[in-house]
C-alpha cells in the first residue's frame, strides 16, 4: 500500500515579515508627496536588481552554475530570476567553462547579438584566461575576443563565487554612468575588438 | 578454422612477399609494415579475401617520429573481422617533406573523416580524398598541432609569465 500524501495539509502561515529584500531609494531629496534623484541612479537601480542573465555554459563551471540557480543558492534573490538562453533579451552574459578557440567566433556572434547595454562575466580559470588547457585548441582567455566586466577565479568556482561575482556585476551596473556606453572611451574599447 | 595470425601472415606473404615485412604481434595483434604506395593494394586484398574478410576500419591515424629520417611520419590503419572478431593493424612511412599517401576513401566511406582529421592534425596529404579539409581545428589554423615540433609551452606567452605565479619576476 502506497503512503498517504501528508503534505501541507495543515500549511503553515508565511512569516513574510522583514523577510522582503527592498533596495534602498537612491539619495535624493525627498518632500510633500515628491522625491527627487538623478536618472542615472534610478536607471542604475533599476538595472542592477533586474538582470537577465545568459548562461553560455560549456563545462564544469556550468554546473556550478546551475547550483548557483537551483533553490539553494538561489540568484534569483538578486533579482536575476529570469535567465533566458536568447541573447537579444539579455544584459548579462555569463561564459562559464573552457572556450575552444573554434568556440570563439560563436561566443562573439552571441555577444553581439546582445543589445546595448550589456555586461560580461567570466567564470572560472578557463573562460578567465585558459587554465590548465594550456594548448593549440583552447582560447587564452575570452578576453581576447570579447571585453570582460567581471572574472570569478576558480576551478570551478564554488556557487558563492559566483555570487560574490554576481553583486560585483551589479556594483557595476548599479554605478555605471547612463553616458558610459556613448563616450569616446567605449567606442575605443569596443573598437580594440573590432566591434563597431 | 579459426583465423589465426599466423594464416594472415602466411596468406599476406604469399601474394606481397618482400612487400610486407616487420610482423610484430604485440598483445597478440598482427601488426606488419608495408612500403606506402602499396597501401591499398594491402587494403583491397584483405577486404576481397573471403577468408581474411577485413571489412571494417576500425581506426586510422598517424604517428610522427621526429628522429627517422625520412620515414618521420607513419600513417597506421586499424582494421576488423566483424565474421571472425580479428583485428590486424598496419603501418605505412612517409617522409614529412613530401607526405602525400593514397586515400582509402574509394574501399571504406568511414575513412573520409578519419583522413581529414589525420591531415588536421599531422598534415597527412590524401590523394584522391574528396573533401581535405580541416574537421576540428579552426580553418585558420596554419600548422598541424601534434607534430612533435613544438615546445610544450608556448615562450613567448606574455599573459602567463612567472611573475604572475609567484615564480621569480619581481614578486620573489
Amino acid at each position: 500500500m502506497s503512503r498517504p500524501v501528508r503534505f501541507n495539509i495543515h500549511p503553515k502561515e508565511a512569516d513574510m515579515k522583514g523577510h522582503i529584500s527592498m533596495v534602498d531609494a537612491p539619495d535624493g531629496y525627498t518632500g510633500e508627496g515628491f522625491f527627487t534623484t538623478k536618472l542615472g541612479d534610478v536607471v542604475g537601480l533599476a538595472r542592477k536588481n533586474s538582470l537577465w542573465p545568459l548562461p553560455f555554459a560549456t563545462s564544469c563551471c556550468g554546473i556550478e552554475f546551475m547550483a548557483t540557480m537551483g533553490a539553494h543558492y538561489d540568484i534569483g534573490r538578486f533579482g536575476a530570476e529570469r535567465v533566458a538562453f536568447t541573447p537579444r533579451q539579455c544584459d548579462l552574459l555569463m561564459v562559464m567553462g573552457t572556450i575552444a578557440k573554434k568556440m570563439g567566433p560563436i561566443l562573439k556572434q552571441v555577444y553581439l547579438q546582445m543589445a546595448e547595454p550589456r555586461w560580461v562575466l567570466a567564470m572560472g580559470a578557463c573562460a578567465s584566461s585558459g587554465g590548465i588547457f594550456d594548448t593549440y585548441s583552447v582560447l587564452q582567455g575570452i578576453d581576447q575576443i570579447i571585453p570582460v566586466d567581471v572574472y570569478i577565479p576558480g576551478c570551478p568556482p564554488r556557487p558563492e563565487g559566483v555570487l560574490e561575482g554576481i553583486m560585483s556585476i551589479q556594483k557595476l551596473v548599479g554605478q555605471e554612468s547612463i553616458r558610459r556606453r556613448n563616450s569616446e572611451r567605449y567606442k575605443e574599447l569596443m573598437q580594440s575588438y573590432y566591434i563597431q | 578454422m579459426a583465423l589465426t595470425n599466423e594464416y594472415i601472415r602466411q596468406r599476406l606473404e604469399e601474394k606481397f612477399g618482400e612487400q610486407v615485412s616487420d610482423f610484430e604481434e604485440p598483445y597478440g595483434m598482427l601488426t606488419f609494415e608495408t612500403p606506402k604506395d602499396n597501401n591499398l593494394k594491402v587494403l583491397q586484398f584483405l577486404f576481397d579475401d573471403p577468408e581474411l574478410n577485413f571489412q571494417f576500419l576500425t581506426d586510422l591515424q598517424a604517428v610522427h617520429y621526429p628522429d627517422k629520417k625520412g620515414r618521420e611520419l607513419a600513417v597506421v590503419y586499424h582494421l576488423h573481422n566483424l565474421r571472425d572478431n580479428v583485428r590486424i593493424r598496419f603501418k605505412i612511412f612517409t617522409d614529412i617533406e613530401k607526405p602525400h599517401v593514397f586515400t582509402a576513401t574509394q574501399l571504406y566511406a568511414s575513412s573520409n573523416w578519419m583522413e581529414r582529421e589525420t591531415y588536421d592534425f599531422f598534415g597527412v596529404n590524401f590523394i584522391g580524398h574528396p573533401n581535405l579539409i580541416r574537421v576540428l581545428n579552426v580553418d585558420e589554423m596554419d600548422y598541424f598541432p601534434m607534430r612533435k615540433e613544438f615546445p610544450l609551452e608556448d615562450q613567448s606567452r606574455l599573459d602567463k609569465d612567472d611573475e604572475m605565479f609567484g615564480r621569480g619576476g619581481s614578486i620573489i
